[in-house]
């Protein structure tokens, strides 16, 4: 290859690589902005909020519970050779409040709900529903990604918070029931140790998750190729990206709000 | 901008025209410098054989894509040009079957006829549903409302997205290879309901189709576009008359069951 083709090549992947990082970053753009504007569609943000948040409580909560039993057993166990079995409380909700909540229900909520939402704008995609939305004169990221977009907005949060108070009942039942603990200081503890500031940090995560995953699942689906493999394609390709960018953006947040 | 005369009537002959059209995707020219008239109140079916841009060119004129140079004007608008909030007004005069129904699986058959209804007009509930109906019969679908497109037949998942697009009674339906992936007897039935449909609602319809020749039957007018440009035009007579080698060659390929999609010499 000539030197000349060799820059050519290189000069076009570095194009489409600012192209596609500009569709991507105007495509959070449009989704959010969409949000505030008429028509409002409170039907599909309910239907939206039911499918990504509602439907993701039993999961949440089975994993809320089981992640708080694991620190509530590993905990105590660390924290009894140091006769500091009394903080445990303070470990288990500090632990789930500032990291392990949002980032193990948006990990979650983006394997549950975010794949299947890849995946069913891919496949409309494919079918051309997008295409007849546009042609009936009916804005496709208005109609389908700004309600998912809400969604998620109003859903991480909650799920979150719902992740975190059964973690820490999770931990309460292993810890204090199983492990012998004391009951008094794990409330206590948890009172007179965790601020607000340890909770804002946990719902800010959570917004940016929630963000985050409807932007990334939201795209890949609606930009999936019109083919059974592109649709299957973009849907790995939601879960893996979502995921690694919630993992970045969890230190990202954590170092500047620490 | 009008790019052509009007009639005594007051009315441009052509509903829609395409004047010196260009689209490319990467390196390859897929529309080079076509042009094409498309009359008032008849059927025009765009043949040619696959990759010659007869899709290309349909989603130009149903404004889901637009041109790298070239000017369409539809019912005298010119709009390649136009803002997205001046296209949606233009897009509210046509209707579009695509090639799959485009029927979204998630709703009824009713919900996906009343949508169009429901989300740009102001109609009450009961005027919807009475046109919902009322288009529903003219497909031959009444009774059908409660069901799924998945519970429906290929034939059936037609006639419903016809209907969907025929609800907001448009001047223009587009339709995209309307037959493909029916049978025979289906295929007839679909080409029957075209013709029917658009004499009762006075359409101007655009077509494109691989069902050469028997599609023939019910246009008015073809477009045989090879490479990317309007090869012969005309009524059906005059394109079937047309001593041109390249169109018969095309012909004597569909009817031997060619359809390996290559573009054919000129």
């Amino acid at each position: 290859m000539s030197i000349a083709g060799l820059i050519e090549r290189v000069g076009a992947f570095v194009l489409d690589g600012i192209t596609d990082l500009g569709d991507f970053v105007l495509f959070l753009i449009y989704s959010l902005l969409f949000i505030f504007l008429p028509p409002y569609k409170p039907r599909l943000w309910i239907r939206q909020i039911r499918i990504i948040g509602a439907e993701s409580i039993v999961l949440i909560g089975l994993i809320g519970a089981f992640t708080g039993m694991v620190l509530g057993l590993q905990g105590y166990n660390t924290l009894d050779r140091f006769g500091a079995a009394g903080a445990l409380g303070t470990l288990v909700a500090l632990a789930l409040v500032r990291e392990l909540g949002p980032v193990l229900a948006a990990l979650m909520v983006a394997a549950r709900a975010g794949s299947a939402m890849a995946a069913e704008l891919g496949s409309m995609q494919a079918t051309e529903q997008v295409d007849a939305l546009t042609v009936m004169a009916i804005n496709p990221v208005q109609y389908l990604v700004a309600p998912r977009m809400l969604a998620g907005i109003v859903s991480f949060p909650l799920l979150t918070t719902i992740f975190d108070v059964i973690g820490i009942y999770g931990g309460f039942l292993v810890g204090v029931g199983l492990m012998g603990a004391s009951k008094g200081p794990y409330f206590s503890g948890i009172a007179s140790n965790m601020d607000s500031h340890d909770v804002a940090i946990g719902l800010w995560k959570s917004f940016v998750f929630g963000v985050i995953v409807m932007w990334v699942c939201c795209y890949k689906g609606y930009n999936a190729q019109r083919m059974a493999t592109g649709v299957s394609r973009a849907t790995t390709e939601a879960v893996v990206l979502s995921s690694v960018l919630i993992l970045a953006f969890d230190y990202i947040i954590g170092a500047i709000l620490l | 901008m009008a790019t052509n005369a009007t009639t005594s009537n007051g009315l441009r002959p052509n509903e829609i025209e395409v004047r010196d059209l260009c689209r490319r995707f990467g390196r390859q020219e897929v529309l080079q410098h076509l042009d094409l008239g498309i009359p008032r109140g008849q059927i025009t079916t765009i043949v040619g054989p696959s990759g010659c841009g007869k899709t290309v060119l349909l989603k130009h004129l149903n404004l889901l894509l637009r041109p790298d140079s070239g000017a369409i004007t539809i019912d005298g608008v010119e709009v390649t040009r136009l803002g997205n909030r001046a296209l949606d007004a233009v897009r509210e005069k046509f209707g579009m079957l695509f090639q799959a129904g485009a029927l979204f699986d998630s709703m009824t058959v009713y919900d996906n006829i009343a949508f169009p209804l429901v989300e740009k007009t102001n109609l009450k509930h009961d005027e919807i549903a009475e046109r919902v109906h009322e288009t529903l019969a003219a497909v031959g679908l009444d009774g059908m409302e409660g069901k799924f497109p998945s519970e429906m037949s290929g034939g059936m998942q037609k006639r419903a997205a016809l209907a969907r697009a025929l609800v907001r009674r448009p001047k223009i339906l587009m339709l995209d290879e309307p037959t493909t992936g029916l049978d025979p007897t289906r295929t007839g039935a679909i080409h029957e309901l075209i013709r029917t449909t658009q004499q009762n609602f006075g359409l101007t319809v655009v077509m494109v189709s691989h069902d050469v020749p028997a599609v023939f039957a019910i246009s008015d007018r073809v477009a045989f576009l090879n490479h990317g440009q309007t090869h012969l035009h005309g009524t059906v007579d005059e394109v079937m008359a047309a001593e041109d080698a390249v169109f018969k060659r095309f012909l004597a390929g569909r009817a031997a069951g060619d359809d390996d999609g290559a573009s054919l010499a000129g």
